[in-house]
């Protein structure tokens, strides 16, 4: 009986093999894609969704478009459950391409992790991608040539967060004397905003008050009760993960208007809001990922995958939420960035310095976004060696009850105020290194 | 003196749901001297198959009685399959089984039910309720009365039902008991089954404030110093330990927190439990064991 199972286990294990093979077999005619995804664990409820958007453009791009410039897309996924140590092993492992595919970047999907491999990066080659996240200093290319903190660092969401909050007061000079508290998750993440906070506090003239939360952050009263005392005008809130739907709630509970509550980017999802219940209800977030099916690409996709049941969403209920479109831009900007190199390196798959310069010279300005699918889906992106951001502005979208609202047009952060401080920044971290920045105007 | 009065109540209240999840380790405790690191898990198996449930048209009190006999069926698996086999072990060897029991449970929940973010509404508004110039959440009163009910009923079952007398007989000395023709395996499967459905009524309370998802397991870090200050045998121990862990770290994030950054609570509450460790190992309620060595 033992023999049996123990035989039954192998043969299960070698059939399960054979019948779950990667996307596609790479082959050197193809471009590779490492994915450090987490589809199990503590984040996986943002996971599923993410890597559903990516997979389902890649697709859309293979079947439909034939490629990138025939160029097929392949990929593997390494499961993390968004561990450093688990998205190192997988960097690790992929980074020199499969089957004679070469990887030409890879998306860390992770502030920490971006961290992690961020010397790492450098000495392989191997360009380091963030959307809305990473090391904000690395935003200055010529201290960090291997790492992008594409789409929107966070001293770009503390910006924008207050352009936003200015522009409901009715201008930057109503500004001077209100009371604006961020309350912040107790990390690097929720940390990184205090330097760009401080120096707008200075510029216009509010009071800048930080509450950190711990880790979860699943009991948040001492924090709010605090917040309560001060009484703000505004909260700009910069949680991640459980800690959200807690603060929503606990700040209904002390009496705060969820309508002075101003979410960052990683504090507005569907997954923050839906917890919290009416609580939530009129709750604005920072959107450069917005929600929602009103773009072009959902049509095209629902027309190709959608409903051609080849979508990696095992529950269409959530095409559209707002980590499936996070994965949908993510892709977007990665094919977007191939076709770019593709035009100086010919129509074949990148390595990792060919997809730097591929990235570096990124350009997807009004025309390329509407023409893709992504008008009011992505601002306009434009990349240099200086500036690995690129893009820097969001939009506002309020939660109904139901589902995001988009309430403003694209709101950019000042990028001349906090250009300096990133400067300052990576001129530190270059002195500390011992690296001779590049010289980008030379570059050109 | 109000703002004071206010954090210290708030603090009170608060703890009252980490008693909660303390009381499901200490039953377990009390009947095998293990340790469950799977009880986090359980609560978040109860709280999604309770979700679920009622996302499928189930009514509340339905769900709740399905969800119980889902529990303890749970509970005879785990006894038959894990415990069982592992019999005579060593206390360590027990330890690391529901270790890897946690992640069984954990995996089967998010395979079987999914691993999106459900919200849970128990109809108790979570607003303010004002008392003078105190503030007080309805939300944690009712979590208290909760909690006041559950350690009743556990105290009517341990010491006026034959099952009860049998559970403390165990507990008390496990072989005495078996010579006197207690059968330990359906103790076990029991008091699993109990711990379950304390997982279930933790784990609506939480749910209800956080959400139905995965991180609901991780709320057994909250009972880890309440145990140590409480003492791993006592269910009144549990109580007074959340009471305490509530009040001091609300009250430090409130006070000390200024000071040194902020974002003290989850330390200060273990920071806390090193303090009883020297003082009274066995935690405030917990038996004092001798052994010669």
């Amino acid at each position: 009986m033992r023999k049996t199972l123990q035989y039954s286990l192998v043969a299960s294990l070698v059939l399960g093999l054979q019948a779950s093979p990667p996307e596609a077999w790479a082959a050197d005619d193809a471009q590779f894609i490492p994915m450090a995804t987490y589809r199990v664990g503590a984040y996986a409820s943002s996971g599923i969704p993410w890597w559903a958007g990516e997979i389902d453009y890649f697709r859309y791009i293979n079947e439909v478009e034939g490629g990138v410039n025939g160029v097929k897309l392949v990929w593997q996924e390494c499961e993390t459950e968004w561990n450093v140590d688990r998205i190192v092993e997988c960097y690790e492992r992929l980074k020199t391409g499969q089957d004679g595919a070469p990887t030409a970047f890879f998306f860390t999907h992770s502030t920490p992790g971006s961290y992690a491999l961020m010397e790492k990066g450098a000495a392989d080659r191997i360009p380091l991608i963030d959307g809305g996240g990473g090391r904000t200093e690395s935003t200055d290319g010529s201290v960090f040539p291997y790492a992008f903190p594409i789409l929107m660092n966070y001293y770009s969401q503390a910006s924008v967060g207050i352009n936003y909050i200015a522009g409901r007061e009715g201008g930057l000079d109503k500004l001077k004397g209100k009371k604006i508290v961020t309350v912040y998750h107790d990390s690097a993440y929720g940390r990184e905003t205090q330097a760009p906070m401080k120096l707008l506090a200075e510029k216009y003239g509010f009071e800048n008050i930080q509450i950190p939360v711990a880790d979860p952050g699943n009991e948040q009263s001492a924090q709010w009760r605090q917040v309560r005392q001060i009484k703000p005008d505004w909260v700009f809130l910069r949680t991640w993960g459980v800690s959200t739907p807690v603060a929503i709630k606990t700040a209904a509970r002390f009496g705060i208007s969820v309508e002075r509550i101003v979410g960052d980017v990683w504090a507005g999802s569907e997954a923050d809001v839906i917890p919290a219940g009416s609580a939530a209800k009129g709750y604005q977030a920072l959107a450069p990922f917005p929600g929602g099916t009103a773009f072009e690409i959902h049509q095209r996709l629902k027309q190709y995958i959608i409903d051609q049941g080849k979508s990696d969403l095992k529950d269409t209920r959530y095409f559209g939420e707002v980590y499936y479109n996070i994965g949908l831009i993510n892709a977007a900007i990665a094919v977007e960035a191939l076709r770019t190199g593709q035009k100086k390196f010919g129509n074949r798959p990148l390595n990792g310095e060919e997809g730097r310069w591929a990235f570096e010279h990124l350009d997807i300005d009004a025309a390329r976004l509407k023409a893709i699918g992504f008008e009011g889906l992505l601002a306009p992106l434009k990349l240099s060696c200086s500036d690995h951001e690129g893009g820097g502005a969001a939009r506002v979208q309020q939660w109904d009850g139901q589902q995001w609202v988009l309430v403003t047009d694209w709101i950019r952060a000042d990028h001349q105020l906090l250009r300096p401080l990133i400067e300052a920044k990576s001129a530190a971290y270059a002195k500390e290194k011992g690296i001779t920045p590049r010289n980008c105007a030379a570059e050109r | 003196m109000t703002f004071f009065l206010e954090t210290l109540i708030g603090g009170l209240l608060a703890g009252t749901l980490y008693s909660l999840v303390a009381i499901g380790f200490v039953l377990i405790y009390k009947a095998s001297g293990v340790f469950n690191f799977a009880q986090g898990a359980m609560l978040l198996f109860a709280a999604l198959t309770f979700v679920s449930l009622q996302e499928q048209g189930v009514p509340f009190v339905l769900a709740l009685l399905l969800t119980s006999v889902v529990m303890a069926i749970g509970a005879l698996i785990i006894e038959r399959a894990v415990l069982r086999p592992l019999v005579n072990r060593s206390q360590i060897t027990l330890f690391m089984a529901t270790l890897g029991l946690s992640f069984i449970i954990e995996g089967l929940a998010q395979g079987l039910m999914g691993a999106q973010v459900r919200a849970l509404d128990l109809g108790i508004d979570d607003v303010p309720l004002f008392f003078g110039e105190i503030m007080v959440s309805q939300f944690d009163l009712v979590a208290a009365a909760t909690a006041a009910l559950l350690v009743i009923v556990l105290a009517l079952l341990f010491n006026h039902t034959r099952i009860g007398v049998s559970l403390r007989a165990v507990a008390d000395d496990t072989r005495a008991a078996l010579s006197i023709g207690i059968n330990l395996n359906r103790i076990w499967q029991i008091v699993w089954a109990v711990a379950g459905v304390v997982g279930l009524v933790a784990g609506l309370l939480w749910g209800a404030r956080q959400g139905v998802q995965f991180s609901l397991s991780l709320v057994v870090l909250k009972a880890l110093p309440v145990l140590i200050i409480g003492g791993f045998t006592s269910i009144g121990g549990a109580i007074v330990g959340g009471l305490i862990v509530g009040a001091a770290e609300n009250l430090a994030e409130a006070y000390i927190g200024p000071l040194i950054g902020g974002g003290i609570t989850p330390w200060f509450a273990y920071f806390l439990a090193l303090i009883f460790l020297y003082i009274r190992p066995a935690g405030l309620f917990g038996e004092r064991t001798i052994e010669r060595v």
